[in-house]
């Protein structure tokens, strides 16, 4: 049974996605001979499927799932997508940062493209599954290796099982890649699924920029679960980005797990441009003594379009920070949703950690809801959190336009403002201005 | 009048309130340009009121009376088109816009007034403003940060007079611009609106210190007391107020008011 938009169907009567559910999405009888994959992951596959089907949908008490909309994460009339019509239009679509060291692009999880000519010799950005050929311990240690613990279990295991490929980033140890890699995942076809897959392990001391990019090639109703594992070695830096830019009518996950050593960085911003629904999942470990995690995120919202974030900041070590920084704004009747959890662990004293989200309400049939969270075991921390919710402030307003911006030009310079000063918080000037571009064009400036 | 209709800004007994406040209670004053005229009076007198029903602010409700730019009207226009008919506020607490940088700030600014379809040449616009920024000793650095943010009261008031140099006003009110300012950022922010002054603008300063007119010299000087202007002379006026305080003139008007 699949739900139209105007069915009366209350949620609890939405069946459970099952083996009977989503047929569409259902292991090929035939797979297996042809696969890319070792043997030890197609069977892992296997259970991930059985875990998927066993597990039953999120349903309306389920804390992770409050508020959010659970007619749009029923997947039955999704289908497994087919190799696109156009590969070569889609590689000369992808046109991102003008400098970049490599590039990696899929569509309908396909490599269609790939290189890496400028990075450094030891440096493996390679095909998911390759990696577990060739590099099988590596890839064990560090493929979807922690608990989700967002709420999307069901969501990953069936990410898990249907996984094609993906963008396998290995940097070894004090390596610096200098300029940002870019990778592509496209989606194409009606009611087509996508499972993408960016994993990244930074050894002691690399350092690298990575940008996911992610793309409808038509206006069409698709369905992308995306994961993104991000694993820091101790000293590492770890710049990351994802441009999620689906058309209007997809429905998204995007889970991401960040891990971080001793003294290592990570700052991982995602932006919210596409989607129908769209939840974002971030489970930030700081492992290490002195670890970081700047988690960023910049959603403007607009038409129906619901954004439903679900985030930890869990702290393990002394001295490490996190801070996160999130910014909504919400035209039209767009929702918002954020439950964040910061916990501090016994051992981690000394913890900063910071959470912020902010809503500038842009019209009066949006609605944003926030429900941020703390839970502190250990001693001597400081830790902040807050969500806020404003319309554009009337004397910044009138102060534009005492200098001659109209004031719908005023309004919207007032939200790419709003949004800039997450932007800042990358500290990267070249990919500040890029990403700024790309916000512009979002907001019509 | 001593110039034609056609040149002055011309504020024509107006009432205005805020909620049913009345706060603006009859004040008439005509700013020819190539003029600068200071209005000065106590704290409360009703001088920011003045600048921003001038501007357009929407919490303000004229009751009656006109403003006149150059013969118009501008009580009905937006604040936007009033600033792009040549009207320009420097604001007594200039408002902090989180992530616009003052170069996107101000180019937004002189776009609108292109017409549609018209492009910024990006290579003029930088310079000029980095010539007027050096002029005020504004750092070349502040481009990128964002408008007023974090900014020194002084470094707030140099940015309004560098709005001003590069948007080229007819008429300016500069409200309080010298509030918070040391001596030498006084004369810097002085010489920078001098450097202004000429046959195209009229100019109206508020303060409510004589100090600032020693280095920008009024062609008038007005006392406003409880919404009216109350007492006008030339830029002695200033000197005395600044030694005997404002009883003296509220005490005349007051006496000449009953003997009507
Ligand atoms: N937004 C407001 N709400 C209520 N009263 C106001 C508001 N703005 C100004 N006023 C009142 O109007 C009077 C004049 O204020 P203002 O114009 O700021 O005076 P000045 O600039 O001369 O010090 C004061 O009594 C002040 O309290
Ligand atoms: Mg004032």
């Amino acid at each position: 049974m699949s739900l139209s938009a105007t069915s009366e169907v209350s949620i609890e009567e939405i069946p459970p996605v099952g083996s009977t559910g989503v047929t569409g999405l259902a292991p090929r009888p035939d797979s297996s001979p042809s696969s890319r994959w070792p043997q030890w992951f197609q069977q892992d596959q296997q259970k991930a499927w059985e875990t998927f089907t066993t597990l039953r949908q999120p349903k309306r008490n389920d804390e992770p799932w409050r508020f959010a909309n659970l007619k749009a994460i029923d997947l039955s009339d999704f289908q497994l997508a087919g190799p696109v019509q156009d590969p070569a239009a889609l590689i000369r679509r992808s046109e991102g940062l003008s400098k970049t060291c490599a590039k990696m692009i899929f569509a309908n999880d396909e490599m269609i493209h790939r290189d890496a000519q400028g990075l450094p010799n030891n440096v493996l950005l390679i095909p998911l599954d390759q990696a577990a050929c060739e590099h099988e311990d590596l890839f064990r240690k560090s493929f979807m290796s922690s608990e989700v613990r967002l709420g999307s279990k069901k969501f990953s295991a069936l990410h898990r099982a249907r996984l094609s490929t993906g963008a396998f980033l290995h940097v070894p140890k004090n390596v610096v890649i200098e300029h940002p890699i870019e990778i592509w995942y496209w989606v194409e076809g009606e009611q087509a699924s996508i499972f993408p897959h960016t994993l990244i392990v930074l050894e002691e001391g690399a350092s690298a920029t990575v940008i996911d990019r992610f793309v409808s090639a038509h206006n069409e109703r698709s369905l992308a679960i995306a994961v993104n594992d991000l694993m820091l070695g101790g000293n590492s830096r770890l710049t990351y980005v994802g441009v999620q830019n689906w058309s209007d009518k997809v429905t998204a996950f995007h889970l991401n797990t960040t891990e971080v050593e001793k003294d290592a960085t990570s700052t991982a911003l995602q932006m919210n441009f596409g989607g129908s629904y769209v939840r974002g999942e971030s489970d930030s470990h700081l492992l290490g003594e002195g670890s970081r995690s700047v988690m960023l995120s910049v959603n403007p919202a607009s038409g129906t379009r619901e954004i439903d974030q679900r985030t930890f900041q869990d702290h393990f070590a002394p001295r490490a920070t996190s801070d996160l920084l999130y910014h909504n704004s919400l035209a039209d009747s767009s929702r918002t949703i954020f439950a964040g959890l910061i916990k501090v662990e016994e051992a981690a004293h000394e913890t900063d950690a910071y959470q912020k989200v902010r809503n500038l309400m842009l019209s009066d049939e949006a609605e944003a809801n926030s429900m941020p969270g703390l839970e502190i075991l250990a001693d001597n921390v400081r830790c902040t959190h807050g969500a806020t919710s404003g319309e554009v402030n009337e004397d910044e307003l009138f102060y534009m336009m005492a200098r001659g911006i109209p004031a719908k030009q005023a309004a919207q310079l007032i939200v790419r403002g709003f949004f800039g000063t997450v932007l800042e918080r990358l500290e990267n000037e070249h990919l500040q201005t890029h990403l700024g571009t790309l916000l512009d064009r979002k907001l019509n400036l | 009048m001593s110039a034609p209709a056609t040149s002055t800004l011309s504020i024509r007994d107006l009432h205005a309130s805020i909620g049913e406040k009345p706060i603006l209670k009859g004040l008439s004053l005509e700013i020819p340009k190539g003029e600068v005229h200071a209005i000065m009076g106590k704290n409360g007198a009703g001088k920011s009121t003045l600048a921003k029903i001038m501007a357009g602010h929407p919490d303000y409700t004229v009751t009656s009376g006109d403003v006149l730019l150059d013969g118009e009207s501008i009580l009905g226009m937006e604040p936007d088109v009033r600033a792009r008919l040549g009207l320009f506020l420097a604001f007594q607490y200039p408002m902090e816009i989180p992530g616009v940088t003052i170069a996107n700030f101000i180019r937004a600014a002189l776009q609108a007034r292109l017409p549609q379809g018209e492009e910024l040449e990006a290579t003029e616009y930088y310079a000029k403003l980095y010539a007027k920024m050096d002029a005020l000793s504004v750092p070349r650095n502040f481009t990128s940060r964002s408008v007023n943010e974090g900014f020194s009261g002084g470094e707030k008031k140099r940015c309004e007079i560098l709005q001003m140099a590069m948007l080229e006003p007819s008429y300016a009110v500069l409200d309080e611009t010298d509030s918070g300012l040391d001596i030498d950022a006084l004369k810097i922010v002085s010489a920078g609106v001098n450097a202004l002054r000429g046959p195209n603008i009229g100019m109206l300063v508020i303060t409510h210190y004589q100090r600032l007119l020693d280095y920008i010299v009024p062609d008038k000087v007005h006392v406003m007391s409880d919404g009216r202007i109350i007492h006008s002379g030339d830029k002695e006026l200033a000197l005395k107020l600044e030694a005997q305080g404002y009883d003296w003139v509220e005490k005349e008007y007051a006496d000449a008011q009953s003997a009507l």
